[in-house]
């Protein structure tokens, strides 16, 4: 199968380019993932994250034929050659297909990605309807593979002020949760023109999120609750 | 060459569950403290657990943690040390609730309460029946659990090193830990960081096996950096094979689809598991699943073309419970067995999931090795916990649940026998001038060799011998073999190389040096293997199928110095309770 990947190591590049690789597949071989492995028994200098193989980390995610998505969940029937592997864009390169997160994680942390509860806890656990947890449900999910932010073209003009779909996924989650208090400072976390705001419900956050969550919903629901409160 | 050295009061190796629930101890107390972690913390392999956390709340109807210590125990095949395991069940109520009070998302119940799922080998009342015991979050637990305290450790503002891997631990002639040398893989630079105490939370080693439901960074760093430092491993003949790992693909089915009513066909539509284990049937602990199936497959009742695996079947349980209860399951078996679950079974065979053995401690999460005439003297500074320890509570088989609370459980305590050691008071202990010196030793030698075989294909080799010497039966002659095909490994992987020479993000190096780690765990495991002559929980010996409680009822140290073994009682006295003596083994 043919590939053409995306090369730049800092220690001797001067600038990134285009690499093409044929690689033998094995008939048991099924994901991206699988076939980015026999690769690099062939060329150890391409450069990739990965771990658990089974879409539940977020290592692996990466631009593959125009799209993000994670390799060990993307099946190589549905990739038209040769296969074109770049960097997830908008993030700067670190090596190959490796990209600095700390923007991203920047973000997510700035949404006080925890549970805010003051109250003592109760001696047992605090009860929760399961209709009350199923507002959680489609949020907490999320694996920070930053698939959608990293597609969202106001991520990518704003990275440092706009929070972007999965930190905002993640503030909703917490809005969401009949045990947290702290739903109006979270509001008021996020009332400015960026850090919410910029979000022009472009989707490709929906369409590119490896677990079909749908952080344009979340958005909405923030924005729907800023309104309620403002009259 | 002088390496750059930082001070910490603690440094953590592993940011999982077991790291994150003890750094959150340590950060809350106001010390010093660095968490190292090869990936991004959410990312560890925590996050792929699927089914439950153990503990008898009683959410579902009656339960005692003396059950949930009575069924541990007799899931370790009596190797388990009681002392840890009464320890381990009577805090999981507490961890658990307060797991829940840091925001996991658990399942709930109509009156609010946590939901709790039916597990392999958990019973009520000593075995009579199955028990709802183990705490859900659907079939993403370990998503949950490490999102949730990687959460609470950002409200405690922990201090991680991400993408740093821990080389080799740094011993002074005393023998106490001073802390580790590492390596941050975006820069390639090394370091010595330097502690006065050293928590290990390294995971297990399951990639030492070609079919493994385990993570590729799961090639047992702790076990390979204790065993170069001197300190010997536990019980390491002892992997559990889960019985559903997706048949071709290993990826993990959790045992919850057989608690909520999934069951295992042959190739006749049986469901074999009612000769093998009458009374919990698909419910029996993982030893017993995986060896009816093996079994079954041998005896030609395997099912597809080569009757090389069985049929787990659920589409009985209806759309809705699959969709609420299993969702990612049924995304796994679409995805990686062109199978939708709502209507066609999951072919799934045994798959190498987790090692029970580890570096030897006490419940504190201190390590202990062998010393004049005392098997358990503490090494002064080094702690470890989670699966990369053996406290004991598994013994030679762990039940399903339970490791995910003894993540939470040991976690805790570590962290806490920290805190309460007032680390803060205390100076460092002067490094010794050859710290680091192996560490770099080991780059160098990666750095400078032309010419090799390469990491994939010795790596390679070596899963396929583990796979094939060490699978779900044994016996003397196949394990001998492969102590001799595993050292002649050995030899290989000290001349593999590298072509990729960079300094940046070089994960060819970052390869190179789990390899290191992954002989010695495969070392230990094969040796321990062949000399332990009875069937005991995951060993199960063809030509020695009975438990042999006079001669082996003993925990195995492997000490690498001299690929030797020694043995060390197993702790039949709990904290407060009668102990359980051993009896027959059945479901």
């Amino acid at each position: 199968m043919k590939f053409r990947v995306y090369r730049y190591d800092p220690d001797q590049d001067a600038k990134p380019r285009m690499q093409e690789y044929d690689v033998a597949l094995d008939p048991h071989d099924r994901m991206l993932l699988d076939a980015l492995i026999r690769l690099k028994a062939q060329d150890d200098t391409v450069s990739f994250r990965r771990s658990c193989r089974e879409g539940v980390c977020g290592s692996d995610a990466m631009n593959i034929n125009g799209k993000n998505g994670l390799a060990c969940i993307t099946n190589l029937k549905e990739l038209k050659e040769p296969v074109e592997l770049r960097p997830l864009p908008g993030l700067p390169v670190i090596r190959d297909l490796i990209v600095d997160m700390s923007q991203f994680f920047k973000q997510y942390h700035s949404i006080k990605p925890y549970l805010v509860n003051d109250t003592p806890p109760p001696e047992k656990e605090r009860l929760q309807t399961p209709a009350e947890h199923e507002e959680l449900d489609g949020l907490y999910e999320c694996i920070l593979c930053a698939c959608c932010s990293t597609a969202c073209p106001s991520f990518w003009w704003n990275p440092d002020k706009f929070v972007g779909p999965a930190g905002l996924l993640t503030a909703y989650r917490f809005i969401a949760d009949s045990r947290d208090q702290a739903t109006s400072e979270r509001l008021d976390n996020l009332e400015d023109p960026y850090r919410l705001f910029r979000c022009h419900t472009i989707m490709n956050c929906v369409d590119v999120c490896p677990k079909g969550l749908n952080p344009t919903r979340a958005i909405g629901k923030i924005r729907e609750l800023m309104v309620k409160r403002a009259i | 060459m002088a390496l750059p050295v930082r001070k910490f009061d603690a440094i953590v190796v592993g940011a999982g569950g077991a790291g994150m629930r003890a750094s959150l101890q340590l950060a809350e107390a106001g010390l010093s403290v660095a968490v190292l972690s090869k990936v991004f913390p959410t990312r560890s392999h925590t996050v792929a657990a699927q089914g439950g956390i153990g503990a008898s709340l009683g959410n579902m109807g009656e339960d005692s943690w003396l059950w949930h210590m009575y069924d541990t125990i007799k899931g370790s095949d009596w190797l388990g040390d009681q002392d840890a395991i009464e320890y381990m069940c009577r805090m999981a109520p507490e961890v658990v609730y307060e797991l829940e009070h840091y925001g996991m998302p658990f399942d709930r119940n109509p009156d609010g309460t946590i939901y709790q799922r039916p597990f392999g080998g958990h019973s009520a009342n000593f075995g009579e029946k199955s028990i709802q015991r183990a705490c859900a979050s659907a079939d993403r637990t370990g998503h949950a659990m490490l999102h949730t305290l990687y959460q609470r450790n950002v409200r405690s503002r922990t201090q991680f090193f991400v993408e740093w891997m821990a080389l080799d631990l740094i011993r002074d002639v005393e023998g106490d830990v001073l802390g580790v040398a590492a390596l941050e893989m975006e820069t390639g630079e090394v370091m010595l960081l330097q502690a006065k105490a050293t928590l290990f939370a390294t995971g297990g080693a399951g990639r030492i096996f070609a079919a493994s439901t385990n993570a590729f960074i799961n090639t047992g760093d702790g076990l390979g950096m204790a065993a170069r430092a001197g300190i010997p491993l536990e019980d390491l003949e002892f992997w559990q094979f889960h019985p559903t790992g997706v048949a071709g693909a290993g990826v993990l089915i959790t045992e919850a689809v057989r608690g909520e009513g999934g069951i295992l066909l042959n190739c006749n539509g049986e469901r074999f598991m009612e000769r093998y284990a009458p009374n919990l049937k698909d419910l029996a602990s993982r030893d017993v699943v995986s060896r009816s199936m093996d079994q079954e497959i041998k005896e030609g009742r395997g099912c597809g073309p080569n009757k090389d695996h069985v049929m787990l079947k659920l589409d009985h349980l209806g759309p809705d419970v699959i969709n609420k209860r299993l969702p990612s399951i049924r995304e796994i078996a679409i995805k990686f067995a062109n199978v939708d679950p709502i209507k066609e079974p999951i072919p799934v065979v045994p798959t190498i999931h987790y090692q029970m053995g580890g570096i030897p401690t006490n419940i504190h999460g201190q390590v202990v090795a062998p010393d004049g005439g005392d098997p358990n003297t503490i090494v002064n500074g080094l702690y470890a916990i989670g699966e990369c320890a053996c406290v004991s509570v598994h013994g030679a088989n762990r039940l399903g649940t339970n490791s995910l609370l003894d993540l939470l459980v040991f976690g805790r305590a570590a962290g806490n026998h920290l805190v309460d050691s007032q680390l803060q008071r205390r100076e460092h202990k002067a490094l010794p001038r050859d710290a680091g010196d192996l560490s770099l030793a080991r780059l160098a030698r990666l750095d400078t060799a032309a010419s090799g075989e390469s990491v994939a294909e010795v790596a390679s080799d070596l899963r396929k011998a583990m796979t094939a010497h060490c699978g779900v039966f044994r016996n003397q002659e196949l394990l001998d073999s492969g102590v001799a095909r595993v050292m002649e490994l050995e030899q290989r992987v000290l001349r593999v190389a590298i072509k990729d020479k960079s300094k940046t993000f070089n994960t060819a190096r970052v390869e190179a040096l789990e390899l290191d780690n992954l002989i010695e765990t495969a070392k230990a495991t094969v040796v321990s293997a062949a000399a332990r002559r009875e069937s005991r929980g995951a060993q199960a010996r063809s030509d020695y199928p009975e438990r042999d409680d006079v001669n082996w009822l003993k925990h195995t140290l492997w000490h690498r110095e001299g690929n030797r073994l020694s043995y060390k009682p197993v702790r039949l006295t709990p904290l407060t309770v009668e102990s359980f003596p051993p009896k027959t083994r059945t479901y």
